[in-house]
């Protein structure tokens, strides 16, 4: 399957993808919680009729259009890099993966492209009650747009619901309510939307402050920290707490990324939580991968057993065990076995394909009926991508990317977390005006918080790897053949493009401020 | 009931909602098409102003006809996403690119700060409109004319040149279907700008601007359709799965569906009807008929390219490559979860119709474009 793979084109394919997904992901989150708070604003103008809360919801209605349209530009390509870049993996799970992206198209993106025309256009149009309507759809189509796609990525990080087609060579859906329901995919839903919430909230903190720190329109920007405070506030405890549950379930269904993202090489009972480190090289090698140890590290004792297993006894496995197959105590497979096992799901594949080559009917019922064996299914053909590995310590992801972009979403969490609560804190006292500082910190918020939430992305997608699809399937079977300087031509076209549209959109977006709430 | 629903049943439910999506997406491209006149027809800024913000209101439907389109695709079809969209990499990638551009081009145009100019977006505006129309209707000429690919016996593809898709423009017949999507694209949009806006010299402007592109339509259209009519298509046997290239095969395909050729009469007498009554009448409600006939026009074309044991996707290279609604669909259970979700399809169409109607009740004027808020 991935004979005569140039890695070279991997790579660069690996780097369109990213590169687009974190370009339409600086649009998203915004979008995401923007589009509520325009709907909370405009509910209270539709509710008082004073014209100040319509000249509030338009100014940072006017900011959302700039955003919504280079987010829903950046949106399409990555739907189309499925096919254009990946189209062996969009083969071998396009029954599955497919199905949460059409609807995305039929249930939500409509819906949000529909009514966004009648929020921009529709105030002198249509009654103030259809326009506020329309808000709200908006907000909500944005948000069930998220839920799809994020099904579908859940869906990668931990396959269910479907069962191998030998025949078409695919993997094929059969419970389309585990899809969605799938624990990873809940759990990525409600953390994901609420940091694009959070993220919202922080920009209008962030710009709100700005206003103040030039003493301009006070009346409306108070009341604009008000909304973003409070709906901050409610997202960032939510994020923690969906933060928590993710990384639970992560330890179960991605060890090694759990591992990774706390650089955990040797697993341990009352394993500590790393608050904060700096890793190093290390003398120790993973056959032939280089390893890394910390040259300064703050831990909580016991934490990390506590919040994985709930019992400061819990066992924590680390990469060294995931890779050589743990302890006699915590015994599990290693890469090596699995490799074994993968080869042989794939030997029996290649083997079902030569006897329908041949027509041997015989053969292909026995084969047939290997692929309906449960055994067969949990114990070998689960792990099917293995078979493409060439060392077990391919199965590691790059540790300090795993780690550092963990940790920087956590600690900026929390700093969020203090931010919002302050902002209310001193907003109720009255006071806000004065702490210049604080006002200072809240707009230096709007660049942390895109760091932070991109952050949660290298490390959900960075941290996977070498998976598309967790264990069956790694990035090298799922990439199209063609040349890496094509690939390498289209990622130069797109980087210039999304740069050049991104400084336009900031400028923009600048000038808008600036300019503040028209009358 | 549900449960006796077959397998083949599904694919072609599939393959019915793929062409009117199809359909929809080749109408919608009206956008499209009056882009690509943003530098011809208006006379001042004003009128260029009028222009773009008639088309601006209606750009997010035909960006999410095509993402849905081909969300549609992947889900029921995936077979096909995998080794078009894989193969023919830079056709793909073009249009992409082009679609790009257009959806940040109208929010940007006007805004102070943009960067890159004002005449630059409008630049981006038209390289959409031009090139968006054109390589759709290329890409979608291959369904008839067929593409060099092979796939393995793991399904994977593999393009048998490095040209990966371009090579589709050395085709006449693929650049003729180009060639008229664009043009009934322009012809659409100039009676869209009819339909819009309420200033009577822009109006004379788009009549005159009108017969030209309608001919050419017509010129690049009947090349196409003649030429396939008396082609070969790629005949399926749905029992043994057995592939053979067949002359006049589509030509037989309209014969034997008669449903599909009164369709596609239909729509091409709707088409002309909606010319005629802007160029003869003076009647500005145009759009409606050419914008009907070309949903079904598409609709029964795309029929003809998949039904009656045709391949929609011909392989020239290896004939038994060839992608059918059969060897190419989903699953029978993705197929049928699809459906269910599909039964919404009519809900979306009222409120997109109330949503439009609500928005397009009153004319553009330059009284509005002085006004409002919010201007592209």
């Amino acid at each position: 399957m991935i004979e005569n793979v140039d890695l070279s084109l991997v790579d660069w394919s690996r780097a369109q993808f990213a590169l687009t997904a974190m370009y339409h992901w600086i649009f998203v989150p915004l979008t995401l919680g923007l589009s509520f708070i325009i709907a909370i604003m405009e509910t209270i103008y539709v509710r008082t009729g004073n014209d100040a809360w319509k000249r509030l919801t338009r100014f940072w209605m006017t900011l959302f259009g700039i955003n919504f349209a280079i987010g829903v530009a950046t949106g399409i390509i990555l739907e189309f890099e499925f096919g254009t870049n990946w189209s062996n993996y969009s083969w071998f799970v396009g029954d599955i993966f497919g199905a949460p992206l059409a609807i995305e198209g039929i249930l939500a993106f409509f819906l949000e492209s529909t009514f966004v025309a009648v929020m921009f256009f529709g105030w002198n149009k249509v009654s103030r009650r259809f326009h506020l309507a329309s808000t709200w759809l908006v907000a909500i189509g944005a948000n069930l747009s998220a839920m799809w796609i994020l099904v579908a990525n859940a869906w990668m990080q931990n396959p269910v619901g479907m069962t191998f087609n030998p025949d078409a060579a695919r993997n094929e859906m059969i419970d389309f309510w585990a899809l969605l329901f799938n624990p990873v995919a809940v759990e990525k839903f409600l953390h994901t939307v609420t940091s694009g919430f959070l993220l919202g909230s922080v920009f209008v903190l962030g710009v709100s402050s700005w206003f103040l720190l030039k003493n301009r329109e006070e009346w409306l920007v108070k009341r604009s920290i008000l909304i973003a405070g409070i709906f901050g506030l409610i997202s960032v405890l939510t994020v923690i707490y969906t933060g928590d549950m993710s990384a639970r379930t992560l330890s179960e269904v991605q060890p090694m990324k759990f591992a990774a993202f706390e650089a955990l090489y040797a697993g341990k009972d009352n394993a500590g939580l790393t608050v904060f480190g700096i890793l190093r090289d290390s003398d120790k090698k993973i056959g032939e991968k280089e390893t890394k140890e910390f040259a300064v590290k703050i831990e909580v004792p016991d934490l990390l057993s506590i919040l994985t297993g709930g019992d400061k006894n819990f066992y924590v496995p680390g990469i060294n065990d995931l890779v050589n197959g743990g302890t006699e105590e915590h015994q599990q497979l290693s890469v090596s076995q699995k490799m074994e096992r993968g080869q042989y799901a794939r030997e029996v594949l290649i083997d079902y394909k030569r006897a329908k080559m041949v027509k041997d009917t015989e053969q292909i019922e026995i084969i047939r009926d290997i692929f309906r064996d449960r055994d067969f299914i949990e114990n070998n053909f689960r792990y099917f991508g293995y078979a493409f590995l060439k060392t077990p310590e391919d199965a590691i992801p790059n540790v300090s990317v795993a780690f550092y972009s963990f940790h920087l979403m956590v600690i900026l969490g929390f700093f969020f977390l203090i931010v919002c609560s302050l902002a209310l804190f001193l907003l109720f006292k009255g006071t806000i005006t004065k702490n210049r500082w604080f006002l200072w910190i809240t707009v230096i918020s709007i660049p942390l918080v895109y760091i932070s939430s991109e952050s949660g992305w290298v490390l959900a997608e960075m941290g996977r790897q070498p998976w598309i699809i967790q264990d069956l399937m790694p990035v090298s079977a799922a990439v199209t053949k063609i040349s890496a300087g094509s690939v390498l031509t289209t990622f130069i076209l797109f980087a210039v493009l999304f740069t050049s549209l991104l400084f336009a959109e900031v400028s923009i977006m600048v000038r808008q401020i600036k300019t503040g709430p028209k009358h | 009931m549900i449960t006796l629903i077959s397998y083949p049943f599904l694919q072609s439910y599939w393959w019915i909602i793929i062409s009117l999506l199809g359909g929809l997406l080749v109408f919608l491209m009206f956008v499209q098409g009056g882009q690509s006149k943003i530098f011809s027809l208006p006379g001042n800024d004003i009128q260029k102003t009028m222009i773009v913000n008639a088309l601006g209101r209606k750009w997010e439907f035909t960006f999410t006809t095509l993402v849905t389109f081909g969300g549609a695709f992947f889900a029921s079809f995936p077979l096909f996403y995998a080794t078009s969209f894989g193969g023919a990499y830079w056709v793909w990638i073009a249009i992409l690119f082009s679609f790009v551009i257009q959806a940040v081009a109208y929010e940007y145009r006007s805004k102070p700060a943009n960067i890159l100019g004002k005449r630059t977006y409008d630049i981006f505006l038209f390289i959409n409109g031009a090139l968006g129309p054109f390589l759709i209707g290329v890409a979608v000429a291959t369904f008839f004319t067929g593409s060099r690919f092979s796939l393995d016996y793991m399904n994977q593809v593999k393009w048998a040149n490095q040209w990966h898709g371009l090579e589709a423009l050395l085709d006449a017949r693929n650049l003729a279907l180009g060639l008229a999507v664009l043009f009934l694209a322009k012809s659409n949009g100039i009676l869209f700008i009819i339909n819009s806006v309420n200033d009577e010299i822009l109006i004379s402007q788009a009549v005159k601007k009108l017969t030209i592109n309608f001919v050419s339509f017509l010129v690049f259209f009947l090349f196409f359709l003649i030429t396939i009519l008396l082609s070969y298509g790629i005949s399926a046997d749905w029992e043994t799965g057995t592939v053979v290239a067949q002359k006049y095969k589509y030509l037989h395909n309209f014969l034997q569906m008669p449903l599909v050729l009164i369709l596609f009469l239909s729509g091409i007498i709707s088409v002309l009807h909606g010319v005629e009554i802007t160029l003869f009448k003076r009647s500005r409600k145009g759009i409606w008929f050419t914008g009907a006939g070309t949903i079904l026009a598409v609709f029964s074309l795309l029929l003809v390219a998949g039904f009656n044991g045709t391949a929609f996707y011909p392989s020239i290279s290896d004939i038994s490559s060839s992608l059918t609604i059969r060897n190419a669909s989903s699953s029978y259970y993705t197929l049928k979860t699809m459906m269910y979700v599909s039964f919404i399809i009519p809900f979306i169409a009222v409120y997109i119709w109330y949503a439009w109607k609500a928005i397009s009740s009153k004319k553009i004027t330059v009284e509005e474009m002085k006004d409002e808020g919010h201007i592209y």
